[in-house]
């Protein structure tokens, strides 16, 4: 079924509003729209990584999810996630449920990338039919903007603070979604906020819909943490697709789909540049770190290109 | 008719689950409880069980799981030991305060470090205040009957259940047995039906909320709750155990105790060691006996108070030690049971023994006795913090 | 909101009455929850230029710009939204402006 915005707003939000996400945080835009990409006549239960989404959503007696929801700790939502659906599984092969779940996890990147690595890895290799999808923000927004492996190289970070000596993060940051792909898995993207959703809900769509594990890496701004007007949040998400600091693609069956190749790829500077966490890269002299960056983009874009070549 | 067999403690653990055939197991293997998974894969693997068993990447993930599958309506069980058990610790506060009967076999042993793969509590001991109801086993039989129990006791009171036994000691050692017919398992053991989880039909339920200050104090004192109404359940099912295998189960087990003088208080595999000194000691007319834990938590304070209110001297026995500079874990809780009972005769002292599989021998035993001997005698307690077996 | 539950989640709940391990057993909750009042600035929607092209309301992290059943989007929901001001950049055709 062709995507259609209007269609897809009609069927409602899975996700409440009352939940205390900051003004113009990216992490409920990603979960509303993904929790829309299930069919609503099916059942769903959620988990949430603790982070952000999890504090925000679920302060007793207040939930935010219109579906059953289980928090358990950071570093788990992969195996917690595993424990459900293996649960869901029993109980219907013994006749004690009928309907139909889906089951989606949602983690940060801290949660994700970090801390919770091993849980998602092992939860995506058993072959669980699962969904995780990872709102990546970039840094531990919700300890107060510290550095993750998430966390792109020179961002001024509370962890790794721009210096005298050091400016800011010395390290890349780490290819996740490739990393993904590395298990075999059936279905593998990556997408954020563009236009009308299409990009993400159809991908959400077959996350969900495929047999067996997903992954979905969704860039979800942080405003706070990116120090960028909130207003801001589509320019943002924008620039990094425009840029190619955050290619759209999809991995179906380990073969590589860009979705979304800019006609005139744009430089780095116009994505940075808008947000405070890279404004000491724009300081006379720093130049070379906005080349660093521009060189990795580059090389990064190239091997993305070559990948999706690979019939 | 009960059937003989002839199983090790990790066997009969494993066959337990295959008599009970949960809806989900999740584990990871770690010495000595490894075999436990091994035994249990095999069922699946052989259709014997129709478990769903994920054999995950670590201990956290096996508790993760069994947390998810839990919560999810599902009755699920794991099995681990040491570090493993550590590695798990923080789900196993959650998994207590989430109120969810998981079953989790332990067979008991030392921590790193050094490394070391035998026998002590240390690692039971060291999630103690974790939420979870504890029992231990003093042979292959009683690690048995616990795991049957389990369930009964924890899905009565929403938590969590740990059933220890001694690794090597009676994990693998091959002892005789009575196993229970599978109907009368099933019987007994019955289904689990919640009222609330998360695959419930027409209703939605969101657990594991951040709980604010207004809330957090109240859900902790009713989770307190749970364990202190645990006491009474753990007895009305060792009764009920009782009358379908003749094999009756308490929170504490007396040993020689009626007139006993001088008194030993030991959990796990140990207690068997010290009967016999015991026996020994009774045969030279000397009044001893022996007091054996098998519920740790909840901690069967007043019985224990109860049971020495006639003794002159005794000794706690905790196989690990708190590093406190004062007492184990056992020792801790006996002297504060007998301060909150107002009952200040017995002569207490605390011997930290058997850590990393150190051997216990009957003569073992009977040193402690000469030492309680000689403090009802004098009434000097001396040291109140010693170490058993150890070279010095 | 009347809630089955609300004598066992209200702030005065005692021990005895709380429910089992701070659970919540009805789904959406929080929709009692009013975070309007984080607002500095509010959106206003100007009904001449909007052309229901409902490029605003997948943007908006609060779910307060709601799609009605004939797939119109409706005025905003004043007591959810933040004031972030995202829809109002994301309106290409400048019908949301922000004011104070």
């Amino acid at each position: 079924m062709a995507y259609n915005l209007k269609e897809n707003l009609m069927q409602g939000d899975r996700l409440s509003g009352g939940h205390r996400f900051c003004a113009g945080c990216g992490s409920p835009i990603a979960i509303r729209t993904v929790l829309r990409a299930l069919n609503p006549e099916d059942q769903a239960v959620i988990c949430s990584a603790t982070g952000c989404a999890e504090v925000s959503t679920f302060i007793y007696p207040y939930t935010a999810w219109k579906d059953s929801f289980i928090h358990n700790a950071f570093e788990n939502a992969g195996a917690t996630m595993s424990g459900v659906e293996t649960a869901y599984r029993a109980l219907k092969k013994r006749g004690k449920i009928d309907e139909t779940y889906k089951f989606i996890a949602f983690g940060g990147d801290g949660g994700t990338y970090d801390i919770g690595f091993q849980s998602l890895s092992g939860a995506m290799e058993r072959g669980h039919d699962m969904v995780y999808v990872c709102y990546d923000n970039e840094a531990y927004m919700n300890t107060g903007i510290q550095r993750s492996s998430s966390t792109p190289m020179f961002a001024d970070t509370t962890t790794t603070p721009q210096g005298k000596v050091v400016p800011g993060k010395q390290q890349n940051k780490k290819d996740l979604t490739k990393i993904m792909v590395a298990h075999g898995i059936p279905y593998v993207a990556q997408s954020t906020f563009i236009g009308n959703f299409k990009d993400l809900s159809e991908k959400a769509h077959k996350a969900i819909y495929t047999p067996g594990p997903a992954f979905l890496n969704v860039m979800a701004p942080c405003p706070r943490g990116w120090r960028y007007p909130s207003e801001k949040m589509m320019e943002v998400t924008k620039a990094a697709v425009e840029t190619c600091v955050w290619p759209l693609y999809e991995v179906i069956e380990g073969k590589y789909t860009i979705s979304y190749r800019p006609k005139d790829k744009r430089p780095v500077e116009e994505y940075l540049k808008m947000q405070g966490r890279f404004a000491h890269m724009f300081k006379p002299g720093n130049e070379w770190m906005i080349e660093t960056v521009q060189k990795h983009i580059d090389e990064k874009w190239e091997e993305l290109q070559n990948l999706a070549e690979i019939k | 008719m009960a059937i003989r067999e002839r199983l090790s403690g990790n066997e009969a653990i494993a066959f337990a689950m295959k008599q009970i055939n949960p809806d989900v197991m999740g584990a990871f293997p770690i010495t000595p409880s490894t075999e436990i998974p091994q035994y249990f894969a095999a069922y699946v693997d052989n259709g014997q069980v129709d478990t769903e068993f994920i054999a995950v990447e670590s201990e956290h993930s096996a508790m993760s799981t069994c947390i998810g599958a839990q919560a999810a309506g599902a009755r699920a069980v794991s099995a681990t030991s040491s570090c493993g058990l550590c590695y798990m610790t923080e789900m196993l506060y959650i998994a207590a305060s989430d109120r969810l009967p998981i079953t989790l076999a332990v067979s008991c042993r030392a921590l790193s470090g050094p490394i070391n793969i035998n026998n002590d509590h240390s690692d039971a001991m060291g999630v103690r205040d974790a939420g979870w109801i504890m029992l231990f086993a003093e042979t292959n039989q009683e690690a048995y009957d616990n795991f049957l129990q389990a369930m009964r006791i924890g899905e009565a009171v929403n938590l969590p259940v740990m059933i220890c036994q001694d690794g090597f000691i009676t994990s693998h050692a091959i002892e005789n047995i009575d196993l229970v017919e599978d109907d009368k398992v099933k019987e007994f053991v019955g289904e689990w039906h919640p009222e609330h989880y998360l695959l419930k039909k027409g209703e939605s339920m969101s657990m594991g909320a951040y709980a604010t200050p207004v809330y957090y104090m109240e859900t902790k004192r009713a989770q307190a709750q749970a364990m202190i109404d645990a006491k009474d359940v753990i007895k009305k099912v060792g009764a009920e155990f009782g009358k379908m295998t003749g094999r009756t189960y308490d929170l504490i087990e007396k040993y020689m105790m009626d007139d006993a003088e001088e008194a030993i208080i030991i959990m796990g595999s140990s207690a068997g060691t010290a009967k016999e000194a015991i026996n020994e000691l009774r045969a030279q007319g000397k009044k001893v006996g022996l007091i054996k834990v098998r519920s740790f938590h909840p901690f069967p304070a007043e019985e224990i108070v109860d049971a020495l209110k006639n003794v002159k001297a005794f000794a706690t026995m905790d196989k690990d030690d708190s590093y406190n500079g004062h007492c184990g874990p056992m020792h801790a809780e006996v002297t504060a049971s007998l301060m909150a009972a107002r009952e200040f005769g017995p002569l207490g002292i605390n011997y930290i023994y058997g850590l990393g599989g150190r051997d216990v021998k009957v003569e073992s035993i009977e040193k402690v006795f000469a030492e309680l001997e000689k403090i009802a005698a004098t009434g000097e307690l001396g040291e109140t913090y010693r170490y058993l077996e150890v070279r010095e | 909101m009347m809630s089955k539950y609300e004598k066992n989640t209200a702030p005065d709940v005692k021990w005895q009455d709380i429910t089992l391990a701070a659970d919540v057993f009805e789904g959406g909750t929080a929709a009692a929850i009013e975070t309007g009042d984080w607002r500095t600035i509010k959106p206003v929607i100007d009904w001449d230029k909007c052309k229901q092209c409902l490029l605003c309301a997948p943007v908006c992290p609060d779910m307060s710009i709601p799609v009605t059943a004939d797939g119109k989007r409706a005025d905003f929901d004043y007591f959810f939204c933040k004031g972030c001001g995202i829809c109002a950049n994301a309106c290409p055709f400048g019908a949301i402006t922000m004011v104070k």
